[in-house]
């Protein structure tokens, strides 16, 4: 790691750390209510979620639409080890969170090996069959409470949790994108075929990606049904999956920043315009149209916010000993 | 075996409409390449734009079953308003855009319908009579089980003449081959995939009408999970093909019927979409899907 790379993730993390106390700072300081700190979990939870489609949607340029039932598959894991208490306490989310996503992948496999190996739009179709045929297996074992829903979940998770494992999150995938695998699936949705040409493997790189998004999708799923403390399948059904889309097309397609900022964007927003609720899908379904016919590339495009650059900017002399 | 045969003609019944259905979205896709979400929510805007002909025709003294005919000229000019508006001026950016923006489309329709006509399911009258044929002891087809595979199979072969026969067909199959092509050849391209989305929508205005008819309870969002189904038929059957969609159609509506009756009604969705990942598998352009080289 270059000294560059090395001050930027310092304050990168740096940043992280101030938002998290001062957000802190106003929750111990009673300005954000109990009920606005869950909106705030619900942010992190969707950030998580978008973040990962959108290395599924965004940059692999593959439309998946069952991300809700990766969700489903780590709530339901992840509430079941939290509820058998094996381990207790914050050590038993984080193993439920691993689960979770591990059991996700095991599915995101299942569909993804013959799916992914075809060209064209097979996957979205067969993510939201996908989608469904979760709900109702779920709905039809009998270890996960059926349709009366999963009760008793220990609620472990709290904004703190829910913040820091976004943070890293959005640091793994990030890392992730910007590497060499990462610019191979980047390949792969500019021209498939010249990607095939120049030695990526793409069928490996479109199901890596997929199972990436799948774990973590499968992270935020624990992390959503610890704080809810109740389950129901019918909860992860396509209107969630195409939330989390809309969440990821308005940001931006290829943008981490556009999804973070739409995610918190959009689950804060409803909460704050209660009033116009009944509304909200119809502005919702107008602003997607809009979006994409007057600004394709979402709020942020391929746009990337660097706090290192930002202060590159304010501080000249550094500039010049790179030039040199 | 009396019992399998009735569950057979239920899953035809039900397989018929799936049909209709997918002819909206095969031949979409044929054409345009585009996954048309919203062809979903076209049924359930014919369902509604019949149930409001219904009173209007009657007070007029005209024969019910014509508001299937002022639905499906209602969807038509909505499809191609839909297409005029929402996907021609995406035709040349990436597919995804034209993906997302027919979902905002579908959402759009079921969320303007949800308002102008509330959540609450409304009752659809019996348009078709609700008699019924004895066949044999105790074993009964109702009329309207009759009329919509009749129905179904009739529209089938008539549009499967259009697009072989005339002229308009032969522009169809020309643009769905190479849109820059018939462009050259003096093909109005726009005006054709015009006239492709006013057939399939009204294709499903008069699916809407036959279902509504067999399941007369309708709401702003019936057409989302119908046209799912639709698309997976479309899909299973070989997307681009006319006869595909129809023996997909038929597949889906003989087991989702067989899965009800003898497995459990539960699970009926799961099988129809493991059965499509399993078509998928095998045969990836569906059962009449022709293999289409790649180009470079």
């Amino acid at each position: 790691m270059d000294k560059r790379n090395l001050s930027s993730y310092l304050i990168n993390t740096a940043a992280a750390v101030v938002i998290y106390l001062l957000i802190s700072a106003l929750i111990s300081g009673g300005i954000i209510t109990r009920q606005y700190q869950g909106v705030l979990v619900f942010a992190c939870v969707n950030c998580i979620l978008a973040v990962s489609l959108n290395l599924t949607t965004g940059f692999l340029g593959e439309l998946a639409l069952g991300h809700a039932g990766f969700m489903s598959i780590g709530a339901y894991t992840g509430a079941l080890i939290t509820k058998a208490g094996v381990v207790e306490g914050v050590p038993g989310l984080l193993l439920g969170m691993l689960a979770g996503g591990l059991v996700a992948v095991v599915f995101a496999m299942l569909i993804g090996i013959p799916v992914l190996r075809l060209k064209g739009d097979y996957l979205a179709i067969v993510t939201l069959g996908f989608g469904e045929i979760i709900r109702v297996l779920i709905e039809a074992v009998p270890f996960t409470g059926g349709a009366k829903g999963l009760t008793g979940i220990p609620r472990l998770t709290d904004f703190t949790m829910a913040y820091w494992v976004m943070v890293v999150v959005i640091v793994v995938l990030f890392a992730f994108i910007r590497s060499r695998h990462g610019r191979a699936a980047i390949a792969i949705s500019q021209d498939d075929i010249a990607s095939e040409a120049s030695g990526i493997n793409n069928t490996y790189y479109k199901i890596l990606v997929f199972g990436i998004a799948a774990f973590f999708a499968g992270v935020a799923g624990c992390l959503y049904g610890n704080y809810m403390g109740i389950l129901g399948a019918s909860s992860f059904n396509f209107a969630k999956s195409i939330d989390i889309l809309v969440i990821v097309v308005l940001g931006g397609m290829g943008s981490f920043t556009g999804s973070i900022v739409a995610a918190f964007g959009l689950t804060i927003l409803p909460e704050v315009l209660r009033g116009f609720a009944e509304y909200r899908m119809l502005i919702y379904s107008v602003a997607l149209i809009m979006m994409m016919l007057f600004r394709p590339s979402g709020l942020m495009g391929g746009y990337e916010f660097s706090l290192s650059r930002v202060i590159r900017k304010f501080i000249p002399g550094k500039r010049k000993e790179e030039a040199k | 075996m009396l019992d399998l045969i009735k569950q057979l003609i239920n899953g035809l019944q039900a397989g018929s409409i799936f049909a209709l259905v997918a002819l909206g979205y095969t031949m979409v896709y044929g054409i345009v390449k585009l996954i048309n979400f919203a062809h979903g929510d076209i049924i359930m805007v014919g369902a509604y734009f019949s149930l409001m002909a219904i009173p209007m025709l009657s007070s007029v003294g005209l024969p019910l079953w014509l508001c299937a005919i002022v639905a499906a000229a209602l969807c038509a000019i909505l499809g191609v308003v839909t297409e005029r508006v929402a996907y021609k001026p995406l035709r040349n950016s990436p597919r995804i855009s034209a993906l997302i923006t027919a979902i905002g489309v579908s959402l759009l329709l079921q969320n303007a319908f949800m308002l102008l006509f509330s959540a609450t399911p409304k009752p659809y009258p019996s348009i078709f009579g609700k008699d019924s044929i004895t066949l044999g002891d105790g074993f009964t087809v109702s009329y309207i089980t009759i009329l919509t595979i009749v129905v179904t199979v009739v529209l089938m072969v008539l549009l499967q003449m259009f697009i072989k026969r005339t002229r308009v067909g032969k522009s169809m199959r020309a643009v769905s081959e190479d849109a820059g092509a018939a462009q050259l050849m003096g093909i109005n391209v726009n005006n054709t995939i015009s006239i492709t989305f006013a057939i399939g929508s009204a294709l499903a205005a008069v699916a809407a009408v036959l279902y509504s008819a067999a399941y007369p309870l309708i709401d702003p969002y019936m057409g989302s999970f119908l046209g799912i189904k639709a698309f997976v038929a479309a899909v299973l059957g070989g997307i681009g093909s006319i006869p595909g969609a129809m023996i997909g159609g038929f597949t889906i509506g003989i087991v989702e019927s067989l899965t009800k009756a003898y497995i459990s009604s539960q699970i009926s969705d799961a099988v129809v979409f493991l059965l499509l990942i399993l078509v998928l598998l095998i045969k990836p352009t569906g059962i009449m899907g022709k293999n289409i080289g790649e180009k470079v």
